[in-house]
């Protein structure tokens, strides 16, 4: 907490009167040029994506939901490689949320944290750091589609 | 071969727009984890609503890539399991549904962390 | 109370020590910035060849403390004391580093003060007659802070543009009763200000008050004015805690000549992408051991007013929302 009553002297200029000048003086993000980017690179990762899934529909015979399922898990390795090479974090820096949010980002946060703390072991370091973003998310995940089940099974008896 | 890339390309862009504008004009400590969460979750109640469909009819992979696909998939699969299973598929729809998409990453993320080490 | 204290917080030492050698330790990236040509070893890569980064860390430490020995002749034995100060939880790098050297060692953690703070002791002790020879360094490593601090490093990630960059460096100063050269004169030791920041990725920010606060009070108890010295240089606020810096003293009325500037602002170019320049104990470290230090035993600098800026914060205490402290360690030093 901040506290007020020091022994003079004191900073003339108040927390708030401070925290105005922090903002005012703090750069901004680029917002337009952010934004286009992570348009261009999210689009890019999920029309690579498209690719992945028309051709397992195309040349491996499955069936469309099969096929979207296959496209996602093949983006989930691309993602470890690239992560394992050094090379997403840059593609982050430029893409932003265009290259965090498709499941190649997903990837990205499984394998950085598990590669970074290895050399803490394979249990608590690789085992437990694989899931310091992705347990969070299937803790989201699942529980809110318990959530959403549990509505609709509530739903159903009503009617 | 090369259908629906456009579509992909439209939707999985503003989808990605949209997160990009959540983390820039939201004040800062906002990470990636937390922009995942908040998709994820997304993705379950839209699917849920019955909204995420249409957006995956209409852009494809540009839907199911960003990880609010991975929400609808476990909504798709909570309600199938629903009228499957009854209560019981309330636990275990979701996860069923999602359950290749989790094995593939756990799988290949421990592969590529124990082989690869971090360049800095 | 003794006589060396002045007015609320300064020390004015009677005997100040002479600063009779420094050695400074960077990595690859501060390798390619306009300092470039003042430091002693540049490492190639991030790792030079250890197993792990913090491993990397402490090595350049060890090898800074060695060489201001080596370099100003002194056998390292007849050190008296080894003070030293670094980022990482439980200050690893310089325990470890002190556990290579086996001199008598004091632990400090000042965060990025720590070059500042560890000066000021060393001054304290030879003025106050407990040693002849005092080592005084820190150090900082950029992997071993981002992922203590924040991300895995092979975590996609954009950084705020007022964020900062972690210097990998390590940087020593031998202090010693005797010699010639420039001394510390002064030392102001600075009070723990927090004025609310709470987004740990604006440290500069969070630490201009406090830097603001021990610069008024050095000048208070002193009575001097800012144009006393040639330069006025603080540790890591970046260009954006610099602003803040300058607009906090104007309206408490310092006269601001032409004199201020960072070591995070200085020690990288623009170009290098690094946003608000650089931070962590290894920025001061080598800045002050190294570019600074040449300019004034060259001549070109007679008064500096070195201060260390520190944020005192943790990841823990980050995640509980808790706003962040800061501090301000200041040294003067005249030829």
């Amino acid at each position: 907490m901040v506290k007020k009553d020091l022994r003079p002297p004191n900073l003339n200029i108040t927390p708030e009167d401070y925290k105005e000048l922090t903002t005012q003086l703090s750069p901004k993000p680029t917002l337009l040029k952010n934004t286009l980017l992570a348009f261009l690179i999210g689009g890019l990762i999920c029309s690579i994506g498209q690719v992945f899934v028309n051709f397992y529909m195309i040349y491996g015979g499955l069936p469309p939901l099969s096929a979207s399922t296959a496209g996602t898990a093949s983006l989930i390795v691309i993602g470890a490689v690239l992560t394992g090479l050094g090379v997403y974090d840059d593609i982050v820096k430029v893409g932003g949320a265009g290259a965090i949010l498709p499941v190649t980002g997903f990837a990205n946060s499984m394998v950085s944290p598990a590669m970074e703390y290895k050399k803490e072991g394979y249990v608590f370091g690789v085992g437990a750091k694989l899931f310091s973003v992705a347990g969070p998310v299937l803790v989201y995940g699942i529980s809110s589609s318990i959530v959403v089940g549990f509505i609709y099974y509530i739903v159903g008896l009503v009617r | 071969m090369f259908e629906m890339i456009i579509p992909a390309f439209i939707i999985g862009g503003l989808i990605c727009v949209i997160g990009q504008l959540m983390m820039d004009l939201t004040k800062a400590n906002i990470t990636p984890a937390h922009v995942l969460v908040t998709y994820v979750t997304g993705g379950v109640i839209l699917g849920g609503l019955g909204l995420y469909k249409p957006l995956i009819e209409l852009g494809g992979a540009g839907a199911t890539i960003p990880l609010s696909g991975f929400g609808y998939v476990l909504s798709k699969g909570v309600i199938e399991g629903v009228d499957e299973n009854g209560l019981l598929g309330v636990f275990s729809g979701g996860v069923e549904a999602a359950a290749v998409g989790i094995a593939v990453a756990v799988l290949s993320s421990y592969l590529v962390a124990v082989v690869f080490n971090p360049k800095g | 109370m003794g006589s060396k204290k002045v007015g609320n917080q300064t020390i004015v030492f009677e005997n100040g020590p002479y600063i009779i050698s420094g050695h400074t330790i960077a990595g690859p990236m501060e390798g390619q910035g306009p300092l470039a040509a003042s430091f002693d070893t540049i490492l190639k890569d991030t790792s030079d060849g250890e197993k792990s980064w913090e491993r990397t860390e402490s090595k350049m430490l060890e090898k800074a403390m060695r060489e201001v020995a080596n370099k100003a002749d002194i056998p390292l034995d007849s050190v008296d004391y080894l003070l030293a100060g670094d980022l990482l939880n439980q200050i690893i790098s310089s325990n470890f580093a002190a556990r290579q050297i086996g001199l008598p060692f004091i632990g400090l953690y000042g965060a990025c003060s720590s070059m500042a703070l560890s000066m000021a002791m060393g001054s304290m002790l030879i003025d106050g007659g407990f040693g002849s020879k005092v080592i005084c360094s820190a150090s900082s490593h950029h992997e071993t802070a981002e992922r203590q601090y924040r991300l895995p490093t092979e975590q996609g990630n954009q950084r705020p543009m007022y964020g900062q960059w972690t210097v990998t460096g390590a940087g020593g100063v031998l202090l010693s009763d005797s010699g010639t050269g420039p001394k510390v004169t002064t030392a102001t030791i600075g009070r723990v200000i927090d004025y609310g920041e709470t987004d740990v990725n604006n440290m500069g920010a969070a630490m201009a008050p406090a830097v603001a606060d021990t610069i008024i009070n050095h000048l208070n108890d002193l009575q001097r004015q800012a144009d006393y010295y040639d330069l006025i240089v603080t540790g890591d606020l970046g260009s954006v805690g610099l602003q803040l810096l300058l607009k906090v003293l104007e309206k408490n009325n310092v006269k601001i000549p032409n004199n201020f500037n960072d070591c995070g602002v200085m020690i990288y170019n623009t170009e290098q992408d690094t946003h608000a320049g650089g931070s962590g104990c290894g920025c001061s470290a080598i800045v002050f051991a190294g570019h600074l230090l040449k300019k004034v035993y060259a001549g070109n600098l007679k008064k500096i007013l070195f201060i260390g800026s520190g944020s005192l914060h943790s990841p823990t205490s980050a995640l509980q929302g808790e706003t962040i402290p800061a501090i301000g360690h200041a040294v003067s030093i005249e030829v």
